[in-house]
């Protein structure tokens, strides 16, 4: 090792490095407001002192009570001619209070004394000023508690402003328990919302897991990387979408218009629902051959297409039906009002979101389908057409696509801010995209390749990004003003970060799998999505649950506190209590919440275990 | 008939793998590859599938261009290559059976691949075909519970599967004992003879490529240093493959 020379300026680096660290960190403790002195001062540790006590009390239990009452007669200021007040004497048969002396100054101390209590109770020791010994206002803060024998003693402090002529009285209050403790009603608020919380939790974790594993797969770059097309393929797929989402929602539209009556009626709904996967058996295995070995003539090709697109119609009316069917049982069984009416309510929520989730399925599959079919198309131009005619194909085609974009982005742009002005949103950008596709098409040779892979995992990764570092909180508060106050509100925003979430954590796994099988796969002849299902699939499958299981984790722990903005579950009783200052009731939504996360993180350490 | 004209390979760092690459396979001849590690073996044997693109020449295979495919006949150019690897490259956590399976992917339809369904007959090819190597009894095994010998010839099982004319096997023996080299080396020579299969197998220890090549390629910093039999290979030659230093050990 060399050994470096010792320098004035070194030390000067130094120097200057630790005046720096010293000043952030004094600067740091100046603007956080830290104040050792206020942990010191005796007011904040009784009040600290107050509100641990209390949050060790949570309200669980209760129990019925029996509450005896004594009121104690006590003179202040003592007569002025310096007789002794006149205290009658106690029924001794009875719970009895003394204090001694029976008369002190205002602010004096008396020492109170029980007897004859019940052993070991507690309650309030008040000052009841007034001569009324029923005045509802009593002053002070002591506490009484009987030993075994039901005697109590306490010294207690009399406020200095209540002086009076009159006899004024001191309030003895014993409190007994009495029967079996049964839960509280805080704790059967806690119990329902805690329920509701982790059942949050579930959903959130279950839609985030089932979106985010796509996702993940496109934000790999070892799997980006290799996608590369020529430049009439992107440029015809990026058109593909739009044309597509428009032609399979209409598609899809009109077959649910057509299945609607059917899907109305009990029998006709379940015939479909068992006909229509009979039908699609046979008809993609006419179809679709397992095996094939020479390449089919064109006629029989098209043949199959038409097949496979009937089949898609004949499996979106299924679907419709199924939905219906869904929809009529759940309302038949919610209807018979029995325990296990909550499952209908359930089938019926799912056959509604199948029925609205169903055209936009189709506009998805008409969109990847179109956009895919036209992609192959502009490959072939590529291959086979000559390169000049080829750069004039790819200028009108990335122009088109540009444009495209552009005026999408722009109409969304239009949506969000409602400027009103068209040469700013379409003509702008639909004459900015053209030549920016233009540029891109001169620029490139005709036949190249581009590297659209990598495009579509940057713009992936970016928007995960960006959604990512926003909050599951303030989704929350978005999605509380979009769908109102409840736990739906919370789930969309948990579900939201979850995919965006997981979608990184999954392709971040993605990219970390061993590069062997995914190349002996390949050489095998699989095409991509193949490759994907047998090389990759089975690589990520032990982090993929160990990743779900610890965002289930957070989900319930974030599901705890998305309440405090209105987005259902414990947080919102938990923010309500504190506010209202009732300790107790929040210290058993802590209790709550503490012994929900244990329990999630034993059962997922354990389910990790298994499975992994 | 598998001819590689003028092949050339420079990796994006600048690396140049392969310069100027040109030799023939006739049908049904026992290829080996020699030459040092980084000698470009590799990218050449990777080149010839395409699972690296080369830079500039040419590969003809029963005079279709290689090179010049487009992806879906690249598809079925593959589905006819078999490719057995040094690590084996088995999928871990998947069965014995499924990874034999997978070398049908290039034959069957996606859409059912994707769901696990395989036709019945390539289901007994795939028991065939483990039994031609031996395991059949490991097929509902995990690939990895399976030794390494025993997953190389799952890998080589899986080759098989694809009715290869041409198998190409990157160093198979180089992570085996000599004991299991020699029979995973009989495994392709049996394939290479009853079969008729072309095999191109780049290999380092000569006293394989003496027992098993019909005839060897030497390569020395990507380019072509020596083409002849085994038996050619003198003290001389092999100095000029493997470079002034080395000596013979085997």
């Amino acid at each position: 090792m060399k050994k470096t020379k010792a320098s004035p300026w070194k030390s000067i680096q130094l120097g200057l490095a630790i005046l720096v660290v010293m000043v952030t960190y004094a600067y740091g403790f100046e603007i956080t407001n830290i104040d050792l002195g206020e942990l010191q001062s005796e007011r904040r540790q009784e009040s600290l002192t107050r509100v641990l006590r209390t949050l060790a009390h949570p309200d669980i239990l209760e129990y019925e009570q029996s509450t005896v009452i004594f009121n104690a007669p006590i003179y202040m200021p003592c007569p002025a001619d310096g007789s002794s007040p006149d205290i009658p004497e106690p029924d001794t048969t009875q719970p009895y209070v003394v204090v001694t002396p029976a008369c002190v100054e205002p602010g004096g101390t008396v020492l109170v004394e029980g007897f004859g209590f019940a052993p070991f109770v507690g309650g309030p020791l008040r000052f009841v000023p007034g001569s009324d010994p029923t005045n509802s206002v009593s002053l002070g803060r002591a506490t009484l508690e009987t030993d075994a024998s039901g005697h109590f003693s306490v010294e207690m402090v009399l406020p200095d402003d209540r002086d009076s002529p009159d006899v004024q009285f001191i309030r003895a209050t014993a409190r007994e328990n009495v029967g079996a403790p049964y839960f509280s009603r805080t704790a059967h608020e806690t119990w329902d919302k805690i329920i509701e919380t982790v059942f949050m939790a579930l959903l959130a974790t279950t839609v985030g897991t089932i979106l985010a594993f796509p996702i993940s797969f496109i934000a790999a770059r070892n799997l980006m990387k290799p996608v590369r097309a020529p430049l009439a393929s992107i440029a015809l797929s990026l058109l593909g979408w739009p044309v597509g989402i428009w032609l399979g929602y209409q598609l899809v539209h009109w077959v649910g218009l057509q299945g609607a009556p059917f899907a109305r009626n009990l029998v006709f709904a379940a015939g479909s629902v068992i006909l229509v996967p009979v039908f699609l058996t046979f008809a993609l295995r006419w179809a679709l051959p397992q095996v094939e070995l020479q390449v089919p003539s064109r006629e029989l090709r098209l043949a199959r297409l038409g097949v496979v697109i009937l089949s898609l119609m004949v499996l979106f009316f299924g679907l419709f039906e199924l939905a219906g069917l869904m929809s009529l049982l759940g309302a038949r069984i919610i209807d018979s009002e029995r325990v296990y009416s909550f499952m209908g309510t359930l089938l019926y929520q799912c056959g509604e979101i199948l029925r609205l989730i169903t055209p936009l399925l189709g506009a998805l599959a008409g969109g990847g389908w179109v956009s895919s079919l036209f992609g192959r198309f502009g490959q072939r131009m590529a291959e086979r057409l000559a390169a000049g005619l080829m750069k004039s194909i790819n200028i009108v085609l990335a122009a088109a696509a540009g444009a495209t974009v552009f005026v999408l982005i722009g109409l969304l742009v239009e949506w969000l801010y409602q400027l009103g002005r068209p040469e700013l949103t379409l003509y702008w950008p639909a004459a900015s995209g053209a030549g920016l596709g233009m540029i891109i098409a001169l620029i490139a040779r005709p036949k190249d390749s581009l590297p659209s892979g990598m495009v579509i995992y940057y713009v992936t990764r970016t928007i995960l990004n960006a959604l990512r570092s926003v909050e599951a909180l303030v989704m929350a508060i978005v999605f509380v003003i979009s769908v109102g106050i409840g736990p739906f509100a919370g789930i969309l925003a948990l579900g939201l970060h979850t995919i965006v979430s997981l979608g990184k954590l999954y392709s971040e796994q993605v990219e970390s799998i061993m590069d062997g099988p995914l190349e002996a796969i390949q050489a095998t002849g699989a095409n991509r999505l193949q490759t994907i299902v047998y090389a990759v699939i089975p690589q990520i499958i032990p982090p993929f649950i160990s990743y779900t299981m610890y965002r289930w984790d957070i989900n319930v722990r974030m599901s705890t506190i998305i309440g405090f903005v209105g987005g259902g579950g414990i947080g919102f009783l938990l923010l309500q209590n504190i506010n209202l200052l009732n300790y107790r009731a929040a210290s058993t939504q802590m209790l709550a919440i503490a012994v929900v996360v244990a329990m999630m993180d034993y059962v997922s350490s354990v389910l990790r275990e298994r499975t992994v | 008939m598998l001819q590689i004209k003028n092949l050339s390979k420079t990796y994006d760092g600048g690396v140049q793998a392969l310069k100027d690459v040109s030799f023939d396979v006739p049908k049904g001849e026992f290829l080996a590859v020699i030459g040092l590690s980084g000698s470009g073996k590799s990218t050449l044997l990777r080149c010839i599938n395409r699972l690296i693109e080369p830079t500039s020449g040419q590969i003809l295979w029963n005079g279709e261009s290689i090179t010049a495919a487009s992806p879906e006949e690249m598809r079925r150019i593959r589905r006819r290559i078999g490719m057995v690897f040094q690590h084996f490259n088995l999928v871990h956590r998947s069965k014995v059976l499924t990874n034999v399976l997978a070398g049908r992917l290039g034959y069957v339809n996606p859409a059912w691949s994707l769901l696990n369904r395989f036709p019945r007959a390539d289901m007994e090819k795939a028991m065939a075909q483990l039994e031609r190597v031996g395991i059949a009894d490991k097929s509902g095994q995990r690939a990895d519970a399976l030794s390494g010998g025993q997953q190389q010839r799952v890998g080589i099982a899986r080759a098989l599967m694809q009715d290869p004319e041409i198998i190409l096997a990157d160093e198979p023996v180089a992570s085996l004992d000599p004991v299991l080299a020699h029979s995973i080396m009989k495994h392709l020579e049996d394939i290479n003879k009853q079969d008729g299969v072309t095999v191109l197998c780049s290999l380092h220890f000569l006293d394989l490529v003496h027992r098993y090549a019909d005839r060897v390629i030497a390569l020395n910093e990507g380019m072509v240093v020596f083409e002849g039999l085994p038996s050619e290979i003198d003290d001389q030659k092999f100095k000029d493959i493997y470079g002034r230093e080395a000596e013979r050990v085997g």
